[in-house]
């Protein structure tokens, strides 16, 4: 007997069961003890407010895609398909939807045997399936720093231990992974994987080298790849390894995560891996534990897509990347504007040639956590925190990761002023209450907007370089040997910033404040 | 044997213990479906007093942490609609959740809290509060804590070892609250004790929505120790970080410590008007037996692991009973 009614907001009442925690307790695998959630990630489980302009998701903008177009192909599959939709599909996914795969592969150059495909349910079980091939508890996993936020709750519940390791402007600078990996073999441990992501930056040929030396696993999850804006394509791991081995067969050492939620829709949830055969069977193996198939529907709507054509006969999936290109490049150009407006000289961004964010790095003296939760409060803007791409949860603190995909521009120019703003009230504050000697030239671009009635040139407005920062953490950023999991699931979804039920639909909706 | 009440069970909120309150109150509502009781279920917002006003429950149980839920704001709006309400007073909230107000008042009665000063983040731009900042090192002396006065989460609670630490800390802290406090650090176990109203004679046969019951005398629950998994002089935040600790209930202490951090603990709830049920947390010195009070919850956790129910199951209280006797605060007041 359910008593309860509901109220403002309250999906389910309480259910009359005991639940008390005694009762099952002795119930919960060890490793849930590891699947800990956070403060800061309760923080930012709160950023996904209507009222509240985000660039903290990882999404794409889905919005693009044509209404009409989405019709037809649902309808083609309901129509046509009926019966197949409608049933369960072979774990390693529709034969029509791995030719889509081989096609986007070829995109990226890279041919690939359809029979080491395995399509999956978003990129993100893909890492969840080779964690769960692969790694014991106390395993160990080497990782850039900072990483996808996502892996950081997955490798947590396998009991990884991992090993970040901080990139420079050239990605995982490769002199810091071998003195990690002699550190490591100097205690006896190997890591099972190395796991990647390739920026647009960096060419990969060094870590494969590396690789082949040492007879190292690399997962390299590259949903992205496909949204480069400028600059040559770098040829992927994956294909690189390949072409080592020569023989015209697939690659030995590297496992490739792709995915359709970039370039197509997150809500597909259809991503595969490429892998050797004998690991592509324990991921198989894997999958049928968790879900069995991947969605026949969403399967046959993408081979659906995939036969599209534009009427100059072209294929349409392409047109439609090329119209996300142009949308999501402009929107980083406003972002890399906004941030040239409203950032000290002492901040650092990076200038991706693609993808869909820009990690962008504060004066050390500032923890960027804290920062979401006043920019959250006081001007209704979020990003991620850099936390949350380690997986120490507490390096990358003057970090922060802002999405421009998703997000119109004229909320990214407001997004951005408004988080340029309590970054200078803090800068500011942080000088004044160093004692610091004013100097102009940090804050220049903020003095048109300082508080009314904070005196030109006074001290509010004004922080000094020179003073060493106070970092708050023992262990330096990425110093390598930052064992620990982190998140539930829940955290997860904070992560990555899925949109929350009840703002599902009101995400669009203006903000006027 | 218990009369059926109507129960508006508040939890969540955009706070930043949002998570924990709506667990607290996913805990509470079982408890009172068990109980008998009809359970209205609201996580506040906006609809939260047309809500009310619509629902007319007999009471509101309040499983609200931090901002609004406990400051007194809510039940200061509580009290304008005539819904009564679980646990203390807009006063008495508003002295513990600021805790530095809560200190002031200790110090003034003369119970033991950790040396501290106050400052307000104006003061730093209007009043050169910044060259008072030496004069607070020199007199508190290094390592400090720097907390922001009403953040209940580990959020915002910064370590600084050294001179050049303390303006990020401070400004971490101002992140959260444009008052914070500074304190002398000190190392030591922490302790919990909590202080619940005796049962109320009466409640059920008082007619919903009125006072009358009376209120018995408090009592402390044996005290908890809250042990860091992984002790970290440096990591003070993971101190509080769910999952980073495990409890001891009741504390291995001597029992006159034992016996002294409950004494502590009352006078504490007396002092600062506190009704119904409130944690006090405590800090047991290293290297002596100075027992520190370091703050007061009025709303204290009602989840699974929370220290409330397991200091109240120590003590022979069940969780069901637990809640009968907090809901029974509602018309004791
Ligand atoms: C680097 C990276 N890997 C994997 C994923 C998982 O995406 P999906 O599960 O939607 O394919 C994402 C999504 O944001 C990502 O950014």
């Amino acid at each position: 007997m359910d008593r309860s009614s509901s109220g403002a907001g309250e999906g389910r009442g309480a259910r009359p069961t005991a639940h008390e925690l005694a009762r099952y307790e002795a119930l919960f695998a060890s490793r849930t003890r590891s699947m800990k959630s956070s403060a800061m990630r309760e923080m930012m489980a709160l950023t996904e407010r209507p009222d509240v302009i985000s660039l903290a998701g990882g999404l794409p903008d889905t919005t693009t895609f044509e209404p009409e177009l989405y019709a037809k192909l649902m309808s083609h599959v309901a129509a046509e398909s009926t019966a197949r939709a409608l049933q369960y599909g072979p774990t390693d996914g529709m034969t029509a939807t791995v030719d889509c795969i081989v096609e986007v592969m070829a995109a990226e150059g890279t041919l690939i045997d359809p029979s080491e495909v395995i399509v999956t349910t978003g990129g993100q079980q893909v890492i969840d399936l080779v964690c769960k091939a692969l790694i014991d508890p106390g395993d160990v996993i080497v990782a850039e720093a900072p990483t996808y936020p996502g892996a950081v709750p997955t490798f947590g519940a396998y009991q990884a231990e991992v090993a970040q390791i901080e990139m420079d402007s050239d990605g995982m600078p490769i002199e810091e992974l071998e003195i990690v990996l002699d550190r490591l073999q100097a205690r006896g441990r190997r890591p099972k994987f190395i796991y990647t992501i390739p920026n647009f930056q960096n060419p990969g040929g060094v870590t494969m080298s590396l690789a082949r030396r040492r007879e190292l696993l690399v997962l390299e999850d590259n949903p992205y790849g496909l949204l480069r804006y400028e600059g040559e394509p770098l040829p992927t791991l994956y294909s690189l390894d390949a072409e080592v081995l020569g023989s015209g067969g697939g690659a030995d050492l590297v496992i490739y995560l792709g995915t359709f939620s970039k370039i197509l829709s997150p809500g597909l949830r259809l991503g595969w891996a490429v892998a050797p055969r004998p690991v592509l069977e324990k991921l198989n193996l894997g999958k049928q534990g968790a879900d069995l198939c991947s969605s026949p529907v969403t399967q046959l709507f993408v081979a659906a897509y995939f036969n599209e054509r534009d009427p100059g006969g072209g294929r349409r999936w392409r047109a439609y990347l090329e119209q996300l290109k142009v949308l999501y490049s402009r929107r980083r150009d406003v972002m890399l504007e906004a941030l040239a407006d409203h950032f000290a000289d002492d901040a650092r961004w990076t200038k991706p040639q693609g993808g869909l964010f820009i990690w962008a790095t504060l004066d050390e003296r500032i923890d960027t956590t804290d920062l979401l939760a006043l920019a959250r409060e006081s001007q209704g803007v979020a990003f991620v925190p850099g936390r949350a791409a380690y997986v120490d949860g507490r390096s990358g603190s003057s970090s922060m990761r802002l999405n421009f995909a998703g997000v119109p521009e004229e909320d990214i120019r407001e997004g951005m002023r408004r988080i340029g703003k309590v970054v200078r009230e803090q800068l500011s504050l942080i000088g004044t209450l160093s004692g610091s000697v004013p100097s102009s030239r940090n804050l220049a671009r903020g003095a048109a907007e300082r508080e009314p009635g904070t005196p030109p040139g006074g001290e509010a407005a004004q922080v000094d370089r020179g003073v060493a920062g106070g970092g708050l953490r023992a262990g330096s950023p990425g110093a390598g040997q930052d064992a620990g999991p982190g998140g539930d699931d829940s955290g997860l979804a904070d992560v990555v910033a899925l949109p929350r039920r009840a703002s599902e639909g009101s995400a669009r909706r203006r903000r006027d404040r | 044997m218990n009369e059926e009440k109507k129960v508006a069970v508040l939890k969540g909120g955009p706070s930043l213990e949002r998570q924990v309150s709506l667990r607290s109150g996913a805990h509470a509502q079982e408890a009172l479906v068990r109980l008998g009781h009809e359970v209205l279920a609201l996580d506040v917002g906006p609809e939260l007093v047309p809500e009310l006003r619509a629902q007319q429950p007999d009471a509101a149980f309040i499983a609200l942490h931090g901002r609004d839920g406990e400051d007194g704001t809510v039940q200061a709006l509580l009290e304008a609609i005539g819904i009564p309400y679980t646990g203390s007073g807009p006063a008495a909230c508003a002295r513990c959740t600021d805790k530095a107000l809560a200190k002031y008042l200790m110090r003034e009665a003369g119970v033991p809290t950790l040396d501290f000063h106050f400052l307000r983040e104006p003061s730093v731009r209007q009043l050169g509060a910044a060259h008072a900042v030496a004069d607070i090192e020199g007199r508190l002396g290094f390592p400090l804590v720097v907390k922001p006065a009403s953040q209940g989460s580990a959020l915002g609670v910064k370590f600084a070892r050294a001179s050049d630490q303390l303006p990020s800390a401070m400004v971490g802290a101002f992140s959260y609250d444009d008052k914070i406090l500074i304190e002398r650090y000190a190392k030591g176990r922490d302790l919990a004790v909590s202080v619940l109203d005796g049962p109320a004679t009466d409640s059920t046969r008082s007619p919903p929505g009125r006072t009358g019951a009376r209120r018995a005398a408090p009592f402390a629950l044996p005290v908890v120790e809250a042990v860091p998994r992984e002790e970290d002089f440096y990591d003070y935040e993971s101190r509080y970080e769910i999952g980073m600790t495990t409890f001891v209930c009741p504390a291995e202490l001597e029992a006159d410590t034992a016996a002294r951090a409950q004494e502590l603990a009352m006078e504490v709830y007396t002092l600062l008007g506190c009704h119904g049920v409130a944690r006090v947390d405590l800090m047991l010195e290293a290297g002596g037996d100075d027992l520190w009070v370091l703050e007061i919850n009025v709303v204290p956790g009602l989840t699974e692991t929370s220290l409330l129910p397991q200091a109240a199951d120590a003590a022979g209280i069940g969780f069901d009973e637990l809640t009968a006797r907090v809901l029974a605060s509602a018309w004791t007041r």
